[in-house]
């Protein structure tokens, strides 16, 4: 079995990951709000994303080092919060929200026609490269629920009718 | 190439039910200032609408502990859904001149179910919020505060940050506020999800850029939070009433539930579910859920009410002969629930228990961080047989294994109370509906069993 260690694949890999010296600059002004260096690391991995879509290896070590912390740390993190993605992900995340009051709305419904619709199971993105559906956490859009988000934007109430043209609206 | 499709129409905009002409600031003293357009309120016109006097005048004539005093006596509690005294988990901060100040921590990580309550207080009034933190930190000589916000609300995010810088350029945050001599300057963070953030150790330890492990108590964060310094960690709601009882008082707070409830000042009440009009109403705090379900407009046509969860997920099922009862801490934990966060959400007499149980234990089972053991196995398990019972394929034991769940998973088993939540709906449920669980027992499992 090949060995798939963080430290080896970042040694062995040619991803190539370069820190963009904006990304950087914005890290190290981040750092400045905490005591502690390794406080800014949720946000660096959110920086690296806005700019790459995802979360690469290369960029676990990049940010480690800007920020003088592990990368097993930084990769720690990386790992645990949703939002983070150290895969590729689609040029729009759905975000579905399956929580209770979405539940008792249409939630199921509106879920089973996204997959039909999108041709794929949460945690996967279209062939096309288009779109990434994941589940999420209450949104705290229940009074219009079922509620999504498709990357920074919030919709409630969705019903299957409306997939298509909002869908539409993220080419 | 086509034109991209407008899909305004369908976008979620976080709005309050009341009407301008309904709220005033001696009853209102949340959402008096908001704008019936839902837009966010800047710092002019906060300024106009009576904001930051009460923060300058506290500043400028109280002592911190005479803050605490007002806010114990006030008896202003956590409105996260924890309901403990805000005064008193302030007065319990370690200060003194040889300890180093520490930290106000503002958690508007809202993730529980069915809770929507501080999106609107973040979103269209973030002043108050600041105002609120001000005092709270001068209460606490905390020498910074964070303003820890869930990443999905990308709207309260952009309000925030303007207000930040607002109130940074007119001298209200930063060094010596207002000439008072007193520092405080205040950071927005923004999460990456993860339901556990929520919790008060499992924040600090994201708000330190580490996994959202819960951490063990005691020490409290009072203690030893944020880098090991005495750390205040408060709801957005509760923050965002602490201007109001500088403002006008302790008494005048106390009469705001109008003697429907030992607990003073209002709350953000909200219905959620098959209801004609679901939304947000601020309500002096003990009103009772009928009255909070009438404004909704009651059930759906076709629906009647079979059960309802008062505050969240976490919380306990209450029924329709719960409705009286006042919504406030006191009461509702005497009926096998907690207030929560006071955000009903209903469930129809068409809609299946088993199933919004099952729906509720995978969320949990989902959000367990798997620090502990009961917690990360034990949650799935229940998942997993509440599943098979809402496909008819259950057996017997189930329904006592689930049982011995509820009463397993709690302390010391579990680490922090999200296992012990996550049992609320369980055991209510049991307790409630135990006839509608024991029909998802398959059939032929029941031959032999005598």
């Amino acid at each position: 079995m090949a060995d798939t260690s963080l430290a080896r694949r970042i040694a062995t890999d040619g991803d190539g990951f370069e820190l963009h010296a904006e990304d950087r600059q914005a890290m190290l002004t981040e750092r400045a709000h905490y005591e502690q260096p390794q406080a800014a690391c949720i946000e660096a991995l959110k920086i690296v994303q806005r700019r790459h879509g995802w979360v690469p290896d290369g960029a676990i070590v990049a940010i480690a080092e800007t920020l003088g912390v592990g990368a097993g740390d930084v990769e720690g993190v990386a790992t645990f919060y949703s939002l983070i993605f150290r895969q590729p992900v689609g040029r729009h995340v759905i975000l579905l929200c399956d929580s209770s009051s979405c539940f008792l709305t249409g939630y199921e419904a509106l879920s089973e026609a996204l997959r039909e619709r999108l041709g794929i199971g949460y945690g996967q993105t279209t062939e096309d490269g288009r779109f990434t559906l994941l589940p999420v956490c209450c949104l705290g859009a229940c009074d219009r629920g079922p509620a999504m988000m498709i990357n920074d934007d919030t919709f409630g109430p969705i019903a299957a009718e409306d997939l298509d043209e909002l869908l539409e609206a993220y080419p | 190439m086509s034109a991209i499709p407008d899909t305004s129409r369908l976008r979620y905009h976080c709005q309050l039910r009341q009407s301008a002409d309904e709220r005033r600031a001696e009853t209102h003293p949340l959402t008096w200032r908001l704008r019936d357009d839902g837009t966010c309120i800047q710092l002019d016109e906060y300024r106009d609408k009576q904001g930051y006097e009460a923060a300058l005048r506290t500043l400028e004539q109280r002592s911190p502990d005479d803050v605490i005093s007002a806010m114990k006596e006030a008896n202003v509690r956590g409105r996260g859904g924890g309901g403990f005294s805000a005064g008193l988990k302030w007065s319990l901060t370690q200060v003194g001149d040889h300890l180093p100040r520490g930290y106000l921590v503002c958690n508007a990580d809202e993730m529980e179910p069915g809770t929507f309550k501080d999106r609107l207080l973040l979103e269209q009034q973030p002043h108050l919020l600041i105002e609120g933190m001000i005092i709270a930190g001068y209460a606490n000589r905390s020498c910074y505060g964070y303003i820890f916000l869930r990443g999905e609300y990308k709207e309260a995010a952009r309000s925030l940050a303007q207000a930040i810088e607002e109130a940074q350029q007119a001298g209200l945050l930063g060094r010596n506020i207002a000439g008072s001599g007193f520092d405080f300057d205040i950071a927005l963070h923004t999460g990456a999800g993860r339901y556990i953030c929520g919790e008060e150790t499992a924040l600090i330890n994201s708000l330190e850029g580490k996994r959202a492990n819960p951490r063990a108590k005691p020490p409290f964060p009072g203690q030893a939070g944020a880098w090991g310094k005495p750390t205040v960690v408060n709801n957005v709601e509760t923050l965002c009433n602490a201007p109001g009882v500088m403002q006008h008082g302790v008494d005048w707070y106390q009469g705001l539930s109008g003697g429907l409830s030992n607990d003073g000042g209002t709350k953000l009440y909200g219905v959620s579910g098959l209801v004609n009009r679901p939304g947000l109403w601020e309500l002096p705090i003990g009103t009772p859920g009928r009255e909070i379900l009438d404004r909704a407009g009651g059930m759906r046509d076709g629906h009647t009410l079979k059960a309802w969860l008062p505050g969240g997920g976490s919380t306990g099922f209450l029924l329709p002969e719960h409705l009286d009862l006042p919504l406030d801490f006191d009461t509702i934990g005497q009926y096998g629930s907690r207030l929560g966060t006071g955000l009903l959400a209903v469930v129809s007499d068409r809609q299946s228990i088993v199933s919004l149980l099952r729906n509720l234990e995978q969320f949990f089972a989902r959000e367990s961080c798997g620090w502990c053991t009961p917690c990360r196995d034990g949650l799935p398990w229940t998942a997993k047989l509440l599943q098979a019972l809402e496909r008819g394929e259950g057996k017997p034991e189930y329904i006592d294994i689930l049982e011995q769940h509820t009463l397993g998973l709690n302390p010391p088993r579990t680490f922090c109370a999200h296992a012990p939540g996550a049992m609320m709906p369980l055991e209510s449920g049991l307790r409630h509906f135990r006839p509608e669980l024991e029909a998802g027992i398959a059939q032929a499992s029941m031959e032999g069993v005598s």
